[in-house]
């Protein structure tokens, strides 16, 4: 189970977090690798680091997978997503993080899936 | 319209806070929008509630307080209109969390939500619901999502499941609802449904053990065939990574596979072709190959027993330790830790891998390789092994080097086969990285050496060739000097050579410069020149040639600044100079350390005041002669209210023997060393005289008139001729209770009989296979002390081994332990073992004992506690 996404830029500054699990504020600012039960899952994308908080006994690899399908689907949607796309469109972009996971597991596997459904979305709005 | 609130856009909001050049100009410009959005929200303003809360939910991510805009997001989520639904559950999910009273306010509004007609609000609930839920309200709200599961759309079904887990995880209860309708989305198509349904029995399985049943039985061979349906399924674009259909869903998939075939025949059965087959079959030169692989080796390792999988599997993680990226060998290395409780000798053939990757240019790597190379060393491999970490600690760099002299020590004590090769391993560990060897360690090879009598000259000789070359490292220069020290004639004359060395001639006086290299290198610290001194007034002894050669290296250090190092250059050269006589029999060769108490000690199994078999040993570093036991026991409580001598500290009484107690010297004493030289003093003015009381007020007397001088130097002046005093006075008495003491504890059990029993024996302590007596006898004169003689008798028909007694007392109470007469204990026979115990309360408080007896049966430990309550009264 995902704990939290965090997505961070060179300088720390953050530029989305989702918390599937309640945590005190203090307790947002601090990463460490393993990280009392959990363990710390991150790539860097250009001047972006996307972290995961999983369980444990969870698989690495498959939310490595996962890090590279969300920075997929961000691409496809944004065109060519940079950091400014991410920071001006921070609502849009929670959205579709909501339509890939939710509770701290993973939604939909399918990238068209989602972005047919953000699609659908956009219009209603 | 108040023309200021809400007048930017949140584009422009977000470039004005971005342009800001500094944290306080951000501030004032935040602060700003706040006061705007919170005007607005006073006004209830309602055009602009959907700016203002995105750019209220900016703001927060900034890191900025904003608690007042909650309110704001229930209102928008009480409205009507779906953007502004949007933005209010989307406020809620960031703003608050479910610890937050506030939340309960929107249950309704999310109940209504859920029967909502436009599904795409039903899916807002539904996130909303999952993502941040508390425990009232999932139960509230469960039926709701029950019913959702079976809706029409796929998207709902999905976004169902995935609520209920969060709802099962908070009201574990509810469970059982949920059973059946997650056994049916298990046979859906769309993977996303199929995904989620997955992940929901998986949640299921761990949350209820009925739940874990009923998929066991109904869903385990669905399962498999879906698995297999989409490994041999052909290409499919929309779920393509990489050339493998939807690894999330091959890799969901195994992992609840492994939950049911856990301790399950007949579930492991059904999956093995499956595992085999995607274990075989997947590629695994890309992420996403190598995902499921370690999905499906994890599987593997859970299920029941099935060799040819298991070793399938243990090859698989073996390609993966010889990957280029780290992150794979990282995960590999994990995993094969855990591999090490099901299967060992599996992962033993991969060992030479393992061996490559501590040297792994990653520093988690290494540091995972090192630990799993740990846990994969036996007594067989032992040898090899440690000679490749040997070879790799020169190579290493600086801070691993630390934990790898750690790990190399513990292994090398642990698994060492004959006690040279333990010798020959801590000399190498020692001369390459001895400067990280923890003080524990550099002990123990102490004890070693000194238990291993016939090694004795073979140690010293090789230490001190192994000195000439590397002299920094300080653990290695102390060992070094104290053997020189105490094994000096035996590197001289070329003592006990063993067949494998070479003939090395060493003379007295190259010895003594061996050991004046050590006290005149400028790196040595306190302790290393202490027991330079130490070493030296033994070779003293040995070598009576060097003996003016040594004085004069020991008068060197009169001067010194360092109170330690001043006092024993002052003391030796007093009895270099004055008391020949007694020189010889102060520096013996050292009794044997025991080794099991020392391990017992470092341990930490025992309690403080454990009884110690040398303790007349702890005497001979303070170079003064003590009289009879009884007066030093009376001073050491007198002096000091905690327990007395034998009860330092763990690793203390170690330290204590080598004479590096920094404390003063009078080792027993537990004062503070500003107050040291005063118990020096204390001890040296209360010598031969009696009763303690009077000495010590005698002794402070003298001390005040001494202390007005102002010059150290020249008090410890004249206590050096105040001590030929007490000294002459000791002297014709001191060489017969000196004796007595070195000779061990004969004088006490010849004692022992002449006393009858005054007291009734008592049975200590008794089980099904072993019994434990004391007789009690006291010496006349002596209420205090009482002389037991304990008698262990095997009540079984099995031999002892290896038999240990010990046992811990209150701190009122002092306990010398004689070793016993052996360590064997054959079927019904005895063995006696005495020791003396005295009570420093005696009359007030009676004798209570704990006691701890190991043995061996056939290899197998046993240990058996108890404690003695009844010992007989005016004890």
């Amino acid at each position: 189970m995902i704990r939290f996404i965090l997505l961070q830029n060179r300088q720390g500054k953050t530029r989305l977090a989702k918390y599937y699990v309640p945590l005190e504020d203090s307790e947002k600012h601090k990463v460490e690798y393993e990280f009392r039960t959990h363990k710390v899952i991150y790539r860097r994308y250009a001047g972006l680091f996307f972290s995961l908080c999983v369980d444990i006994t969870d698989n690495e690899l498959a939310y490595l997978e996962s890090i590279h399908l969300f920075v997929e689907i961000l691409d496809h949607f944004f065109s060519n997503v940079c950091e400014l796309d991410l920071v001006f469109n921070f609502h849009k972009v929670y959205l579709i993080l909501d339509e890939f996971i939710l509770a701290g597991e993973l939604q939909e596997t399918s990238k068209k899936a989602i972005i047919e459904r953000m699609g659908e979305l956009e219009k209603l709005d | 319209m108040n023309p200021f609130s809400s007048g930017t856009r949140l584009r422009d909001m977000i470039r004005a806070i971005r342009s800001c050049k500094t944290a306080a100009e951000e501030r004032a410009v935040v602060r700003k929008e706040c006061a705007a959005i919170r005007a607005a929200i006073s006004e209830n303003d309602q055009d602009y509630r959907h700016r203002n809360l995105a750019k209220l939910m900016f703001i927060h991510m900034l890191g900025y307080p904003t608690h007042f805009g909650q309110m704001e997001c229930l209102k928008l989520i009480a409205s009507s209109g779906f953007p502004e639904k949007r933005i209010g559950y989307l406020g809620l999910m960031l703003l608050l969390d479910e610890r937050q009273e506030v939340l309960m306010l929107v249950t309704n509004s999310l109940k209504q939500d859920l029967n909502h007609s436009n599904q795409y609000i039903i899916g807002l609930a539904l996130c909303a619901l999952g993502n941040i839920c508390s425990a009232e309200m999932a139960r509230d709200l469960a039926p709701e999502v029950e019913r959702l599961l079976q809706f029409r759309d796929p998207n709902i079904r999905k976004k169902a499941a995935l609520c209920s887990i969060r709802i099962i995880k908070k009201v574990p209860d509810l469970a059982e609802n949920f059973i059946n309708t997650s056994a049916s989305l298990l046979r859906e198509k769309h993977h996303g449904v199929l995904i989620t349904g997955v992940q929901l029995c998986t949640d299921l399985c761990k949350v209820s053990s009925e739940a874990l049943e009923y998929f066991r039985e109904k869903c385990t061979e669905s399962l498999v065939k879906t698995l297999r349906d989409m490994a041999n399924s052909p290409y499919a674009p929309e779920y393509d990574v990489a050339g493998i259909t939807d690894p999330f869903l091959h890799i969901r998939l195994l992992k609840l596979l492994r939950i049911l075939g856990h301790g399950d025949d007949d579930a492991s059965d059904c999956m093995n072709d499956i595992l085999a087959q995607v274990a075989t079959k997947i590629e695994s030169n890309k992420n996403a190959g190598n995902a499921i692989l370690y999905e499906c080796v994890g599987t593997i390792m859970s299920i029941e027993d099935n060799g040819g999988l298991r070793v399938l599997a243990i090859n698989i993680l073996g390609r993966f330790l010889s990957n280029r990226d780290n992150n794979i060998r990282y995960v590999a290395l994990n995993m094969l830790m855990r591999a090490m409780a099901v299967d060992a000798p599996a992962v033993q053939r991969h060992r030479a891998t393992i061996l490559e990757c501590v040297k792994d240019s990653d520093a988690s790597i290494r540091k995972k390789a090192l630990d799993l190379v740990y846990l994969l060393v036996s007594e067989s491999n032992v040898k090899p092994l440690t000679k490749e970490l040997i070879e790799y600690l020169e190579a290493s760099d600086q801070e691993f080097k630390g934990v790898l002299t750690a790990k190399i020590c513990s292994l090398v004590e642990k698994f060492a086969p004959e006690k040279i090769w333990y010798i020959d391993q801590m000399l190498k560990v020692l001369s390459e990285a001895g400067n990280f060897v923890k003080d524990e360690v550099w002990h123990a090879l102490i004890v070693v050496i000194s238990n291993a009598s016939d090694l004795h000259g073979y140690s010293v000789r090789a230490l001190y060739r192994t000195f000439q070359t590397s002299a920094e490292q300080e653990s290695l220069v102390r060992v070094a000097v104290w053997c020189i020290g105490e094994y000096g004639d035996m590197l001289v004359n070329n003592v006990g050579m063993l067949d494998i060395e070479e003939p090395i001639t060493v003379t007295e006086s190259d010895a003594v410069d061996a050991v004046e290299v050590a006290i005149k290198h400028h790196a040595s610290d306190l302790t290393t020149k202490a027991m330079v001194l130490i070493a030296l007034l033994k070779l003293s002894s040995r070598f009576p040639s060097c003996s003016e050669r040594i004085k004069d290296i020991i008068l060197q250090n009169k001067r010194s600044f360092v109170l330690e190092l001043q006092q024993r250059s002052i003391e030796f050269n007093c009895i270099l100079q004055k008391h020949q006589n007694i020189r010889s029999a102060l520096v013996e060769r050292m009794p044997v350390l025991d080794e099991a108490t020392f391990s017992g000690r470092r341990a930490g199994s025992l309690p403080t005041s454990v009884s110690i078999s040398t303790g007349a040993a702890r005497n001979l570093p303070n170079g003064i002669a003590k009289p009879a036991a009884a007066p030093v026991a009376d001073l050491l409580d007198l002096s000091s209210d905690d327990a007395p001598a034998p009860s330092s500290s763990g690793g203390d009484f170690l330290q204590d023997l080598l004479g590096v107690d920094l404390s003063p010297v009078s080792a027993p004493s537990t004062s503070q060393p500003p107050k040291g030289g005063t118990d020096v003093l204390l001890d040296l003015l209360s010598i031969g005289t009696s009763p303690p009381e009077q000495s010590n007020s005698s002794a402070s007397d003298i001390l005040c008139s001494i202390q007005d001088n102002n010059a150290p130097l020249a008090s410890l002046n004249d206590l050096t001729s105040l001590s030929p005093l007490s000294a002459n006075a000791t002297s014709p008495a001191s060489p017969a209770p000196v004796m007595d003491l070195l000779d061990g504890f004969g004088p006490n059990l010849q004692k022992n009989e002449e006393n009858g029993p005054d007291y009734p024996s008592l049975v200590a302590y008794e089980s099904s296979s072993l019994r434990m007596t004391f007789n009690f006898s006291k010496q006349p004169g002596n209420p205090q002390t009482t002389l037991i003689q304990a008698t262990f008798t095997n009540l079984s028909p099995n031999v002892y081994n290896d038999f240990l007694f010990q046992a811990a007392v209150p701190k009122f109470l002092q306990l010398h332990l004689d070793p016993a007469c052996s360590n064997t204990l054959p079927a019904n026979r005895s063995i006696s073992q005495s020791m003396k115990l005295t009570n420093s309360q005696h009359g007030k408080k009676s004798l209570v004992m704990r006691t701890r007896i190991a043995y061996k049966i056939n290899d197998n430990d046993v240990l058996e506690e108890g404690q003695v309550n009844n010992f007989p009264g005016g004890l």
